[in-house]
């Protein structure tokens, strides 16, 4: 699998600037990073040199008795002091742009779920992980307008009930922000996009088994590109809308990999096809019988290794369970019954 | 002193198993401290080894689910069982009642039921791995700990048993140090050694009762399904994560307090010169300690805790940051015009400083709240608390434990190996930990078992480099090991030292002196 992210600045180590605000942090980050340099220097050359030019001749050296020194004491506590507040100052400053946004931001809704994360338009439209056709998993792709302020909305959620929706947390390190998602609650984050590209998403909250492969991107388009993908996929829904629940089952049926495996012309290919299959009789590999209708049909997708037909294997059908929804079963009953 | 007629030293008093394991001394007790602490440390050694070769390739060797078992088990034990105990428990079990002159703790019972306590809560967080493991971290957040499942419970509870040990253990030096000094021990004239435990000890004591309430609460909601954490249930899982780490922050400061300490004796010792600025030394260990106690929510800048509580936790941490320079300086200044001999115990603490410097200023960083955005929950966290856990904490018990070895066995250990394992050690340890900074900042998240291919390269380098640090442990184990069987026999004061512990017998008789010594001056009186 490549992921194509601008390649980290090499100079600094830092991802690309995809904000000002990124750029932001860069200088304040390289500022910290000389003034720790120069505290380093002077503590560790301090000792370099104290050890080198008070090294111990015999062991009954004379040694200064010096129990400490006011003024000096004072310095070293007071000018950290000031550094500090300086830095802490200038970062909450830095902070304060992370948060800010305007009243006409564009609004996104981020779902994150063990593990992949959900981008819900306004339109309706819903961006997720898809699987290509030899079988990888397509990380879901934010399209988001350039130079506009984006609020992304987001939540922690599962599908089914069964599952304990986690905290999760939403990483751009090109924007340099992130926020946690955290179930039953909505957190929100905003950016500005400066330039145009494709950047990475990860999750940085501990979320169990694939958290390292809780990926997102981030693809950020010129303004008047984002509005035709709008327009095409608000078009795309209204299509939808007007569809038989027959026509929806065959989206479901084609977009959930049943098609490789059953086919629509009779041909049986590693699953038994669809054409004719409902109201025919089933025989499986245990001798029994049964007449296929609406309820083996559900039951076949639900639970597909209840009961094998012969001829065929089992264990080599993926449990549905869980993935289709009750809707989206109802529309693939009605495509099958559609094909008789 | 004398030996004559002074009876047995302290290991030669009672024979067996038995004369062990039921044993009121002190020191005895330090000693089995030590052997099991060093137990774990291999254990949580072992994993880390594998973690860090998981992390050598892109391909996999666990499955997620395996590997998020070795860094939980990695995490838990090396914080619970090795790094919070670590130096209270033996170096300060067996040195602290020396350092003040006292014949042993305020109450050695007591101080034997801690060990108890800790070995059970241990053999408890071991046998989890019998129920199929624990998955959530050393952090225990809800509610994904709520959900998944394998032995949480079992090991929160030995979380909350470890915890007893703690706070038995704190109360017990904070009775020691005020109840038992010798005559004339002021406690300006307490070494900085016991300053720190017992700082130390006033963060167990009141720091670990909160950690015991907020993983009973956790075990309580998953056995009763009380909704204390879990938003399905009514309840907050930004609270946990309060609790947690109101114990948690002011629990790393139990890490490095009682590591200052031993720096603070290494160096007087090794420059042969009194320490510079002991009030400031004294008293910055109990600011640290004060202040650790309001700091916590900057481990949750991006929780979603309001942004002025994020600001404020911002502002309150850099007041840490001032204590902590301030003993830096002070160590430097100490060296200053002394005589310093880089024996091994010194070139540890050394090693301490260099490595405790970077953690400190990568500290700062994380601290500034507009940065932290970017490098929490990266690697460059990681990198933060391994410089100042491993880098800080791990080389002073290396450090404290050569110092104090002839003391604590009368044997000498050979001076060119324990050089050598500090080679490896810091040469290893920044070979590991400093290309994890960088793959923080590119923003490479923790906890992660696969990454992206830009970060290839620096992981290799940082699994070549966690074989260094286990070389350099192996070969510390060996100096001790063959100082035990080979070692010359050392004398009351090979270091020529000032603090009390170094005049009497090495090893000290079971009553450490041979009449209780009476305190005429500070600790460090080079002149
Ligand atoms: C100058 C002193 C220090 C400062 C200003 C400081 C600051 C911080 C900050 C702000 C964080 C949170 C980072 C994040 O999670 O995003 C952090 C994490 C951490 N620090 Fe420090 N720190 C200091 C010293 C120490 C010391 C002495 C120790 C322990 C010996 C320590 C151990 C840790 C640990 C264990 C974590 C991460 C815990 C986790 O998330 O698992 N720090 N530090
Ligand atoms: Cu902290």
């Amino acid at each position: 699998m490549i992921f194509h992210s601008l390649p980290a600045r090499a100079n600094t180590f830092m991802p690309p600037q995809g904000t000002e605000v990124a750029s932001q942090f860069d200088t304040l980050y390289a500022f910290l990073l000389i003034a720790s340099l120069i505290s380093f220097i002077i503590l560790i050359g301090g000792l370099f040199l104290f050890v080198m030019k008070y090294k111990r001749k015999s062991i009954d050296d004379k040694t200064a008795y010096i129990t400490h020194n006011t003024f000096l004491e004072f310095l070293w506590s007071f000018i950290p002091f000031v550094i500090f507040m300086v830095v802490a100052v200038w970062g909450i400053v830095i902070y304060n742009n992370m948060k800010a946004t305007s009243e006409d931001a564009v609004e996104i809704h981020v779902i994150g779920k063990k593990w992949q994360w959900d981008f819900l338009y306004k339109n309706g439209k819903t961006v997720t992980n898809t699987t290509d056709t030899s079988g990888n998993i397509v990380y879901s792709t934010m399209i988001v307008p350039e130079k506009t302020p984006i609020k992304l909305i987001m939540t922690s959620r599962e599908q089914s009930d069964s599952v304990k929706p986690v905290i999760h947390s939403f990483f751009i390190p090109a924007f340099r922000i992130k926020q946690d998602v955290v179930p039953g609650k909505y957190s929100s984050l905003y950016f500005t996009a400066d330039k145009k590209g494709e950047f990475q998403v990860f999750c940085t909250e501990y979320c169990g088994d694939a958290h390292s492969k809780m990926l997102a991107k981030v693809r950020v388009v010129s303004k008047e590109e984002y509005d035709q993908w709008l327009i095409k996929e608000t078009e795309a829904l209204m299509n939808l809308a007007n569809l038989s629940p027959a026509e929806l089952g065959k989206l479901v049926y084609q977009q959930n990999q049943c098609s490789g495996c059953h086919t629509i012309n009779g041909s049986p290919l590693v699953g038994p096809s669809f054409k004719g299959l409902l109201g025919s009789d089933r025989k499986f590999a245990d001798g029994a019988t049964q007449k296929a209708d609406e309820n083996y049909i559900r039951a076949s997708i639900l639970n597909p290794n209840g009961q094998v037909v012969e001829g065929f294997q089992s264990g080599v059908m993926p449990v549905y369970k869980g993935v289709l929804t009750d809707e989206q079963i109802s529309q693939v009953i009605e495509f099958i019954k559609s094909l008789n | 002193m004398s030996t004559a007629g002074a009876g047995h030293n302290y290991l030669e008093h009672g024979k067996g198993l038995m004369s062990w394991l039921t044993t009121l001394d002190h020191k005895r007790i330090g000693l089995m401290y030590g052997i099991f602490i060093a137990f774990f440390f291999l254990l949580g050694g072992i994993a880390a080894l594998l973690i860090r070769l998981e992390l050598f390739g892109v391909g996999e060797m666990f499955t997620g689910a395996e590997y998020n078992k070795l860094m939980t088990y990695h995490g838990a034990i090396m914080v619970f069982m090795v790094i919070v105990p670590g130096i209270p428990a033996i170096l300060g079990n067996f040195f602290l009642p020396l350092h003040i002159g006292a014949k042993d703790v305020a109450f050695p019972r007591l101080n034997l039921l801690s060990w108890y306590v800790f070995m059970a809560g241990s053999i408890m967080a071991v046998c989890t791995l019998l129920l199929g493991g624990v998955d959530t971290g050393w952090t225990f957040y809800t509610p994904y700990s709520i959900g998944t499942s394998g032995g949480v419970v079992l090991m929160v509870l030995a979380v909350f048993i470890l915890g007893m040990s703690s706070i038995l253990t704190g109360l017990n030096f904070i009775a020691t140090v005020h109840k038992l000094r010798a005559p004339g021990m002021t406690m300006n004239r307490i070494p900085l050694f016991v300053w720190s435990i017992y700082s130390t000890a006033i963060l167990q004591v009141l720091a670990t009762p909160v950690l015991g309430i907020t993983v009973l609460l956790l075990a309580m909601e998953k056995v009763f399904g009380i909704g204390f954490f879990d938003p399905a249930l009514g309840g907050d899982p930004i609270l946990f994560q309060h609790f947690f780490w109101f114990y948690s922050h002011p629990a790393v400061y139990i890490m490095i307090l009682p590591a200052m300490g031993i720096i603070s004796e290494l160096i007087t010792t090794y420059s042969r010169k009194t320490i510079f600025g002991y009030t400031a030394i004294a008293y910055s260990s109990l600011a640290i300690a004060g202040v650790s106690f309001f700091v916590w929510g900057h481990h949750m800048f991006v929780s979603g805790q309001s942004a002025i509580a994020g600001i404020l936790f911002s502002l309150i941490t850099m007041l840490v940051g001032v204590p902590t320079a301030i003993k830096l300086f002070n160590w430097l200044f100490t060296m200053y015009k002394g005589s310093v001999q880089l024996q091994s115990p010194m070139l540890y603490a050394i090693g301490f400083m260099f490595l405790f410097t970077i953690g400190g200023v990568t500290g700062i960083m994380l601290a500034v709240i507009g940065l932290d955005v970017h490098f929490h929950d990266t690697y460059f966290v990681v990198a933060h608390f391994h410089y100042v856990m491993v880098g800080g904490t791990l080389m002073a018990i290396a450090g404290g434990m050569l110092h104090w070895w002839p003391k604590m066995f009368g044997k000498m250990f050979s001076e060119y190996w324990a050089r050598i394992s500090y080679l490896f050690i810091f040469i290893g340890f920044n070979v590991t930990f400093f290309p994890q900074f960088i793959l923080g900042s590119m923003g490479m998240p923790r906890r992660y078992h696969t990454y992206l291919p830009e970060y290839e390269s620096l992981n290799q380098i940082s699994t070549v480099g966690s074989w260094l640090i286990g070389t350099g442990f192996l070969v510390l184990l060996g100096v001790f090991i063959h100082s035990l069987m080979y070692g010359k026999k050392a004398s009351e004061n090979p270091w020529h030292s000032k603090t009390l512990e170094w005049q009497t017998t090495s090893p000290p008789f079971h009553e450490n002196f041979e009449e209780t010594p009476v305190v005429t001056a500070g600790p460090y009186e080079y002149r």
